[in-house]
């Protein structure tokens, strides 16, 4: 459907996933005899900082960004995984395979609650917006990344602003299509009552109606010249109050709409109840697949995104640092053991040796990244590393 | 106010309705006492045949199958039967292009390809609004704002392009006939867009353009046309009651809080059906008022289907005793009968 959803879901899922990396380093910072048990070892703010420019740095690369900002249909479930795979580990923190889960749980159904709640198609800008907002916020003491990320601030506004109301319902119906069936319980919408137990989200009859919009219960009859001949009052069944003001579009300015702003503090941790998905969904939960997770341009944003980051792997891995989504290990470990088939992303391995087309074209993608690096000795071992990188993804 | 309608057993889908206009269609089988169901989830039709006694459902899905092309499957914007006096046929609009199937399901009797080009532009494209007119015509929007007429002969597949009405600038967004069986009334076809621009036609070998109404920026999202009133239904939850010939405005309500994303009326009682994503199917009245040549709407009931943004709704017959509707993740069809 709509061909701008890409960066949307990049931006927004990228800085949901800011938010709990963030906020889970700070816990792990706290020198409690419990963080202490927990992880490999304290954390320092310099590391925290580290961690988060490292990661910003590489959302926002601009060959990456250029590539995302092309029209293109919405990658699957599993090359987005793949791609979020990647930039959780651009900096010197690792996850294991199920906090690495449980992160990309808790950033999709973020933004999915954000996207089935925004007040109008429009407002999803303004979700953006937020996330855009605090990321400049999480580098405003290194002006590189900062003006880096102004840069793409610019260029959202350029693409999305002058979109049509219809334009943005387009790309809001192809978001709920990517998210649709996903009904993963997390525990602070659970505490705050905006999701049900059965994993769907809360949807109010009550509170402001979106901007441009009357509160329903008036019927206005006029005549053949337009005049008002009969005003009939109605009972709308719910609680509404007039619209608030529209929030800015501009760079800066207050958006008005709370959706998209960071939920998470020390006192309100990132917690997920992932046993407990609910039948209708564990029954119907269909993997996505469409579009083809193979397809070219999804290697291609693969491709591009690994020639705009190098891997970090710590020196000696004895000193890597680990974060832990769950308040024990012993816990990451059950999470691991016990998540339901069915909720498992299966991230892309990318054989370097079957599919011969596949690998052609993204042989192609990787030549083109090494034009700017050091001479090598033979431009297809280049390549041959590169795959081979991929493989480990 | 008393409660006009009760709920009743649900039918279950195989997979849950996208989020997308109209995205019901419900075909009444009289002679087999059957009533058939048309939900899409993303490149799949759902569709549910069920017997009026409500033992008996037999599911079938059909997928966004395009000719040639083994790649990718195309995303299904809305799924629609169209009933002309000769046969019934079933129309899947998609990002690809058009099918008609037989009314079940079974066979696929036309294609039309949309021109995709090879590298996506940043206009989405697609097909979406569908509509039977008269005695043979098939019309269905698309998103560059075309319309294209389809001439159906009663039986086969020799099915023809045979007009392209090109009035719109935006998506077509829902299109409709005149659903009251009349005669007597001028204007066959109404088409709505994203601009919430309408256009009212007369069918006929040449497509005549009667009137355009113009929108106000906002999508039109559902539409319906009867006994010469084109009822139209937007994203500022607005309904708004045109004269179709002179486009005049004799109603406007606010209807609902969010986006009204379905329409249907009764052609028999004039009762008319909306819902949108603010969880709210309403009942109204049209009541035409000859005296002032103009037509006058009440409002006659409520449901709230609990944490659900509804995105179809159509009523199961023609005088409005019961209505289905479905809503966004939801994997059941929800029915209500008059009590």
């Amino acid at each position: 459907m709509s061909t701008r959803t890409l960066p949307l879901v990049f931006i927004n899922l990228g800085g949901e996933m800011l938010y709990i990396l963030d906020q889970r380093l700070r816990a792990q910072n706290i020198p409690t005899d419990k963080a202490k048990k927990a992880t490999v070892a304290g954390w320092i703010e310099e590391d925290r900082k580290r961690v988060m420019n490292d990661i910003i740095t590489t959302m926002f690369n601009k060959k990456f960004l250029e590539e995302l900002f092309k029209p293109q249909e919405l990658y699957s479930k599993k090359a987005l995984r793949t791609v979020f795979d990647r930039l959780a580990h651009a900096s010197i923190m690792r996850l294991n395979q199920a906090s690495m889960d449980k992160l990309y749980d808790l950033m999709t159904m973020a933004f999915k609650y954000q996207v089935l709640l925004c007040p109008r198609p429009k407002d999803i800008l303004l979700v953006t917006f937020n996330h855009m907002d605090a990321i400049k916020e999480f580098v405003r003491d290194t002006p590189s990344i900062l003006s880096q990320v102004d840069e793409t601030y610019t260029q959202l506004i350029e693409i999305y602003t002058p979109l049509s109301c219809g334009e943005f319902q387009l790309i809001r119906q192809t978001l709920l299509i990517f998210f649709q069936d996903m009904h993963i319980r997390v525990s602070i919408f659970l505490k705050d009552k905006v999701q049900n137990s059965n994993g769907r989200f809360v949807l109010p009859t009550s509170g402001p109606v979106p901007y441009g919009t009357h509160s329903p219960g008036l019927i206005r009859m006029l005549s053949c010249n337009g005049e008002e001949v009969k005003r009939l009052q109605f009972h709308d069944g719910g609680n509404y109050t007039a619209a608030l003001r529209e929030g800015s579009f501009e760079l800066f300015g207050d958006r008005v709409i709370k959706l998209g702003t960071n939920m998470y503090s020390v006192s309100r941790p990132v917690e997920t109840h992932m046993s407990g998905t609910s039948k209708i969904s564990s029954q119907h939960t269909k993997v996505n697949t469409i579009p083809n997770p193979l397809a070219k341009e999804e290697l291609n944003l693969l491709a591009k995104l690994m020639g705009g980051l190098e891997v970090r792997k710590p020196s000696n891995t004895d000193s890597g640092f680990r974060v832990n989504l769950f308040a024990t290990d012993e816990e990451e470990e059950e999470a691991l053991i016990s998540r339901p088939a069915e909720l498992s992303y299966g991230v892309i391995n990318i054989q370097a040796t079957k599919d011969n087309l596949a690998n052609a074209e993204l042989a192609k993608i990787m030549g083109e990244f090494t034009e700017s690096d050091e001479p090598v000795p033979s431009s297809s071992s280049k390549g041959d590393d590169l795959l081979a990188m991929m493989d480990g993804l | 106010m008393a409660k006009m309608y009760h709920r009743e057993k649900s039918i279950q889908l195989k997979s849950s309705a996208s989020a997308l206009y109209n995205n019901l269609s419900v075909l009444r089988l009289a002679p087999r006492s059957l009533t058939h169901f048309a939900v899409v989830h993303a490149n799949v039709v759902n569709l549910v045949s069920a017997s009026w006694d409500g033992l008996n459902y037999s599911h079938r899905q059909l997928q966004s199958k395009e000719g040639n092309v083994a790649t990718s499957s195309s995303l299904i914007m809305q799924a629609a039967w169209c009933v002309l006096p000769s046969r019934d046929l079933l129309v899947v609009a998609s990002q690809k292009g058009i099918q008609m199937y037989e009314s079940d399901g079974s066979i696929m009797v036309y294609w039309h390809a949309l021109d995709t080009p090879e590298t996506p532009t940043a206009k989405a494209i697609f097909a979406r609004g569908i509509a039977a007119v008269r005695e043979k015509y098939i019309c269905v929007g698309v998103s560059s704002g075309a319309v294209l007429v389809f001439d159906v002969p009663s039986k086969g597949s020799n099915i023809t392009l045979s007009e392209v009405l090109e009035e719109h600038t935006e998506a077509v967004t829902d299109m409709a006939s005149e659903c009251s069986g009349s005669m007597e009334y001028i204007a066959d076809l109404v088409s709505a867009d994203d601009s919430g621009l309408l256009c009212v036609w007369k069918s006929g070998g040449d497509f005549q353009l009667l009137n355009k109404i113009p929108g106000f920026d906002m999508s039109c999202s559902s539409v319906k046309l009867w006994k010469g009133t084109v009822i139209a239904a937007y994203g500022t939850g607005q309904i708004r009651l045109y004269e179709g010939v002179t486009g005049i405005l004799h109603a406007e309500v606010n209807a609902h809080a969010r986006w009204i994303y379905s329409l249907d009326i009764a052609p028999f009682t004039g009762l008319l059906l909306s819902a949108a994503e603010d969880s709210f199917v309403r009942v109204w009245h049209l009541n035409p008022a000859p005296e002032s040549n103009s037509v006058e709407i009440e409002h006659l009931y409520n449901e709230c289907v609990t944490d659900t943004q509804i995105c179809g709704a159509k009523f199961c017959d023609g005088d409005g005793f019961a209505f289905a509707v479905t809503g966004y993740d939801l994997i059941e069809i929800i029915r209500y009968t008059q009590a």
